[in-house]
């Protein structure tokens, strides 16, 4: 690996001793990353995409491509030696991603994605509604009157599994409006949350407005009037260091593509105790302890919830993705996108016509930048970018009702990882600052 | 190169996408379509209005959001849509739509389709075809709902 940098202390781990993430840290990150020395029309690639999905390194590609190569076999199933090998690298996958969000194994439950694990978390509250789950299950049950909430800002992904939850159990949806320019505080929430709340729901960081939500201060007011905590966490876990047990949230998700592992991986994090109750969302093959012609028992979780075949190697390499995280450091990675956020910000503050969403400068923000051109259409900012090389993301972002409330069709994003130069994000800026004039709007 | 965006920004499209021919409302559209790309939330209705007693397009308006070629497309078809027989507009429809199929291999027959052959740089770009195609598909939902 090329990410080594002065260090007096325990490398792994992100202790403080390491030096912050500087640009020649970045270029030695970046030979890892053989996509990130593409040619885009004729100009260097500047991948300003990672908040949509990240690009993976080498040695992630190789952990995938050994397994495949030496060990790859159906997991919990089957006594041969690779089935054996390709059950303990499965799990032991599942122990590095545990350890690095603070959790433990068994709270850690694969699954295809985010979106996937936030659906196994509706459906298994609508079974338990329905009387699946037997007495254990009773405690997630909801009748009409029962109040989910979740935000204005949710991607779509943490707003209607909760919706269709909603129209199957008489349950009413409510949400936490947002400000004009998409963030929201406790006490917004706290308007909305009654002793009628049984969930709330909301992202971590917000994948438009680069937000980062009080956590600690929502969780204390759901739990307070008993009502469960589901965290979207996929654009916090890839960038800052994150405990679950200490956020104290009860169902956490995120997505493996978005942490510089493949897609087709997520993880959902429950509390044991709850995991355990939870009816399955999914049936079928190795979730099971027996099965008659009438009825079947579920093994205890994570196993409940992984029915059929499993993304084996996915896991492996996700696992690897979490070892690469963890050697360069998540607080070293917060840091750097926090400065390239500033210096974005900076740059498009100069830039007539430009309307960035999300919190003012100097307020908490993650390495995201959202923004709307007057008098362009995002479509067109993006293609004038991608003329560039530069790769944003352009559109609603999943977030529809958010960008109707900030007034706003679509709008253009650019997003930042620990492989991000300044240079760039000196390239974007004065690439946007070309927009208006190239569609004479200035 | 920025010199690529020509083939697909001419400077007729980024007139049209200023102009909006057609651009407003229509007091009695003999038909009306709403279509969407839920790709980027682009939103076009376009209404259709005959001469009275006759297939023959009096006027087709339009109004909605969307980017600089999904606006200068609605505008080019408004300009081309008034005067034709119904059946006429359906032919210049399919030619349209031939040429934004085609990833540039179709130039388009301006004899057809007159200032719409602009829009053949824009084929060559996939995710930009259904912006260029929005209008089109309305009109010619149109189209079905008057036979």
């Amino acid at each position: 690996m090329s990410l080594t940098a002065p260090s007096t202390d325990d490398p792994r781990g992100g202790k403080p001793a390491l030096a912050p993430l500087d640009d020649e840290h970045v270029r030695g990150i970046r030979e890892d990353f053989p996509a990130l020395a593409e040619t885009v029309n004729g100009e260097p690639l500047s991948y300003l995409d990672s908040a949509a999905t990240t690009q993976r390194p080498r040695q992630v590609l190789d952990a995938e491509r050994d397994f495949l190569l030496h060990s790859n076999a159906a997991v919990h199933r089957g006594a041969h030696t690779l089935a054996g090998l390709a059950t303990e690298a499965f799990e032991d996958a599942r122990a590095t991603v545990a350890e690095f969000v603070g959790a433990s194994a068994e709270e850690i439950v694969w699954t295809s994605g985010a979106t996937d694990a936030l659906n196994l978390v509706a459906y298994g509250i609508a079974n338990a509604s329905h009387g699946r789950g037997g007495p254990a299950a009773r405690r997630f049950a909801l009748v009409p009157g029962d109040e989910i909430v979740v935000t204005e800002a949710e991607h779509h992904a943490n707003l209607i599994p909760w919706q269709e939850l909603a129209a199957t159990t008489g349950a009413v949806l409510r949400s936490v409006p947002v400000d004009d320019v998409g963030v929201f505080d406790a006490d917004a929430a706290a308007a909305v949350i009654t002793d009628r709340t049984r969930i709330l729901a909301f992202a971590h960081v917000s994948n438009v407005t680069g937000f980062v939500a009080p956590v600690a201060q929502l969780v204390e007011l759901a739990h307070d009037r008993g009502a469960l905590v589901v965290l979207d966490a996929c654009q916090s876990v890839p960038h800052r260091a994150i405990d679950l047990h200490e956020l104290g949230v009860d169902f956490a998700a995120f997505s493996g593509h978005k942490l510089l592992g493949p897609t087709g991986i997520g993880v959902l994090y429950g509390r044991a105790e709850l995991l355990n109750a939870l009816p399955p969302f999914r049936t079928g093959g190795s979730m099971i302890e027996t099965v008659t012609m009438t009825g079947a028992d579920f093994m205890p979780a994570p196993q409940r919830f992984e029915a059929g075949t499993q993304p084996v190697s996915q896991a492996v390499a996700l696992a690897e993705a979490v070892r690469y995280l963890q050697s360069v450091g998540l607080d070293r990675v917060e840091a750097r996108e926090e400065l390239l956020a500033e210096r974005m910000l900076r740059g498009l503050a100069e830039i007539p016509g430009i309307r960035v969403v999300g919190p003012p400068p100097g307020a908490p923000r993650a390495g995201l930048v959202s923004f709307d051109t007057a008098g362009v259409h995002a479509h067109d900012v993006g293609q004038f970018l991608d003329a560039r090389g530069i790769a944003v993301r352009v559109g609603h972002h999943c977030a529809q009702p958010l960008h109707r409330r900030l007034g706003l069709t679509a709008t253009t994003r650019a997003s930042a990882y620990l492989y991000t130069t300044t240079e760039e994000v000196d390239r974007f800026v004065e690439a946007v600052g070309l927009v208006r004039g190239y569609f004479g709007e200035a | 190169m920025v010199d690529s965006l020509e083939g697909l920004y001419q400077q007729h499209i980024l007139d049209h996408s200023k102009l909006r021919h057609g651009y407003g409302h229509a007091e009695n559209p003999a038909a009306e379509r709403f279509e969407r790309n839920p790709t980027c939330g682009d939103e076009l209705t376009v209404q259709l209005v005959l001469e009275p007693g006759s297939d023959r397009v009096a006027a087709l308006t339009w109004h909605g959001a969307g980017c600089s070629i999904s606006q200068a497309s609605a505008s080019v078809l408004s300009e081309l849509a008034a005067g034709l027989t119904t059946a006429e507009l359906g032919e210049k429809i399919d030619a349209f739509r031939a040429m934004m199929r085609s990833r540039g291999g179709d130039e388009g027959d301006e004899a057809i389709l007159g200032d719409a052959v602009v829009f053949q740089g824009v084929s060559k770009y996939v995710m930009r075809v259904k912006c260029a195609m929005l209008a089109w598909v309305a009109a010619e939902g149109c189209l079905k709902d008057v036979a």
